[in-house]
């Protein structure tokens, strides 16, 4: 009998061993993984960067950093509103089994991979439509990646809001529409910007959408909106890693570390400023 | 008539007329919502139809061949073009997709047979050994993971995790190759299969751990109360008490992670060797996958003036979507029939 108990306590031990072992693995890589990209970009990013532009084999981020912004506010322009009322449609006004049709199909189309709308990207807008390596052919296509984010987020937070709140704007003689932008919104909008930040984060970080669609420029981009290639950040940290020269790795670290900082600072703001359970996945 | 009686009347005829203009305001909203909420069936729907679309020729002229072949050549884009089928294609143009299918298939199971019991035990961890702000500071840790940007993951990949297989962890798994043959074989470069599994093992397991862990924290307490009354240690309670509660749901959590997986490119691109024309010989060899080869094939596709190269991509994205959609109707229907239904069940008994 006493073995058996000190069979069992060993087992107890073990697997919570295992967990904890775990659980520094995971946080082992990650540190590992912002510790490197952060000394080796620290190391090799100079400030003069920021207004240089890219050159053959080195250079600066100037184009990269200026094309990344000009995708991001024209996805953003694109799957804000579009997912913003997309999820109020859900989550106010459509019937139980649509609003799960919907939620459903959003999650497919968040799950098919990103070199997939990519491709698509480049076969519909790239060749078909005739736009070329374009910033809308890029920009739209970040827009289908972003898109189901924002809308998930804001059915989600509005879900949220008690339903006293509207029957009290509804009681008030409201009709649907007034009630949902004078009342209802309002405590959903730290649910819904959250969902628009993190997207921006995602779609700043993406790259296999961006390959067939945006092209890659050295030049700054203009606001020229089709046949007109532009670079981005996510670009030169996959060229230029490859290439064999030092000044080449050093400005794919940098990059890489610009990139990091940014993502990291919306994802690590959104989250200590609006932690609702309901929005961590 | 008593002035202010009037004067209420006045207000409600005054009410009403602006409720029949806002009413027309609250239409033409529900309308816009109603338009905005269909875009990404619009996405998914043209999305498959322009893929199909455009796979056709290739189909026709490949056939069966193309999931079976293991030859992909784009043929001479400088000669003349050949008939076949009725699709024109460079001469000696041969699509065989096989090496990428195996690619990707093998490179994500060994990113899963890592990343279960890795996300497992951390969602155990993360659910029921810490609370309070440690829970939060540690469920954030694991969430940033999700958010590194999938080229930040590619180049630690090429700077820190090639190297560390290629003088480490292959050399000690080779040195296994005697008891276990699959281990065995010549180590080659650090860039391969055996890495490829490991970054994408690493972009899978926030995705699992974070189900996983919400799954757990959905166990009734009276459950796990039952658990510890009946003599059990706090392990066994995870074991025999919560871990049958969420199986389907994780087995939902790992679907999601596999369709991840398999359709991730850039890290995979970056750290798989780009191997072409060639099944992987061992667990060290170069591979590609589907993803990482549409990607890496930018150039050849705009060369090809007969444009099947970019039919037979189209065709490689079209079964790499199939592959990934499988897998995800998969895990929803599992994860959405533990969350729903054995809650409303476990609170009913409870």
């Amino acid at each position: 009998m006493a073995l058996r108990r000190k069979r069992r306590k060993f087992g107890s031990t073990v697997g919570w061993t295992l967990g904890w072992l775990a659980t520094a693995l995971v946080l082992f890589s990650l540190v590992d993984m912002i510790g490197t990209v952060v000394v080796k970009g620290i190391q090799s990013f100079h400030w003069n960067m920021l207004w240089t532009v890219t050159s053959g084999k080195a250079g600066g981020l100037e184009n990269a950093i200026l094309g990344t912004l000009e995708l991001v506010v024209i996805s953003t322009v694109f799957a804000a509103p579009l997912g913003v009322l997309g999820g109020v449609f859900t989550a106010e006004f459509a019937h139980a089994r649509v609003s799960r049709t919907i939620r459903f199909l959003t999650e497919v189309l968040s799950g098919v991979p990103s070199i997939v709308i990519g491709y698509f990207g480049y076969l519909l807008m790239v060749l078909k439509w005739g736009w070329g390596f374009s910033p809308i052919a890029g920009g739209i296509a970040l827009t289908i990646i972003m898109l189901p984010y924002i809308l998930r987020n804001t059915e989600a937070s509005l879900m949220q809001v008690p339903l006293s709140l509207r029957e009290a704007a509804w009681g008030l003689g409201m009709t649907r529409f007034q009630a949902i932008y004078k009342v209802i919104w309002r405590p959903a909008a730290g649910g819904m910007a959250t969902g628009i930040l993190m997207a921006i984060a995602i779609g700043m970080g993406e790259t296999a959408p961006l390959l067939y669609t945006a092209g890659w420029s050295s030049l700054n981009p203009t606001w020229q909106l089709t046949h007109h290639e532009l670079g981005y950040l996510t670009y030169i940290v996959w060229t230029y890693i490859d290439m064999p020269y030092d000044e080449s790795h050093a400005l794919a670290y940098s990059a890489a570390f610009v990139l990091l900082v940014i993502v990291l600072l919306i994802n690590i703001g959104v989250r200590l400023l609006v932690t609702r359970p309901s929005l961590r996945r | 008539m008593h002035p202010d009686k009037c004067h209420c009347m006045w207000e409600l005829i005054h009410l009403r007329k602006v409720s029949s203009a806002s009413k027309t305001a609250d239409k033409v909203f529900r309308l816009a919502t109603g338009v905005a909420a269909s875009s990404p069936v619009v996405f998914l729907v043209v999305i498959a139809i322009i893929v199909v679309d455009q796979s056709i020729p290739s189909m026709k002229y490949n056939g069966w061949h193309f999931v079976t072949g293991i030859q992909w050549n784009i043929g001479d884009t400088y000669g003349s073009l050949v008939h076949k089928n009725g699709v024109m294609a460079a001469s000696g143009a041969s699509f065989g997709a096989f090496p990428f299918i195996v690619g990707t298939i093998a490179s994500s199971l060994i990113a899963l047979m890592i990343a279960i019991p890795v996300s497992l035990l951390t969602a155990v961890i993360l659910a029921y050994k810490v609370n309070g702000v440690f829970q939060w500071i540690l469920s954030i840790l694991v969430e940033l993971l999700a958010g590194i940007p999938s080229v930040v993951i590619g180049l630690w990949g090429i700077v820190t995790l090639a190297p560390w297989v290629k003088t480490n962890l292959a050399v000690w798994l080779a040195h296994l190759g005697v008891v276990i043959p699959y281990l065995a074989g010549p180590i080659g470069t650090g860039m391969g299969l055996l890495t490829s599994g490991l970054v994408l093992a690493i972009m899978v397991v926030p995705i699992i751990t974070a189900t996983t862990r919400d799954l757990l924290m959905q166990v009734p307490i009276l459950y796990r109360e039952g658990g510890t009354g009946l003599g059990m240690t706090s392990w066994e309670v995870v074991r025999y008490v919560c871990f049958p509660f969420i199986k389907d749901g994780f087995v939902g959590a790992v679907a999601l992670g596999w369709g991840r997986a398999m359709g991730e490119t850039m890290a995979v691109l970056m750290v798989s060797g780009s191997a072409l024309n060639m099944l992987p010989q061992n667990l060290y060899s170069p591979i590609s996958t589907m993803a990482a080869f549409i990607a890496d094939q930018l150039d050849s596709a705009l060369t090809d003036a007969s444009h099947m190269a970019v039919h037979a991509l189209s065709e490689l994205a079209l079964i790499l979507m199939v592959l990934t959609l499988l897998t995800n109707f998969l895990a929803r229907w599992l994860v959405s029939r533990t969350s729903g239904a054995k809650r409303l069940r476990a609170e009913v008994r409870a």
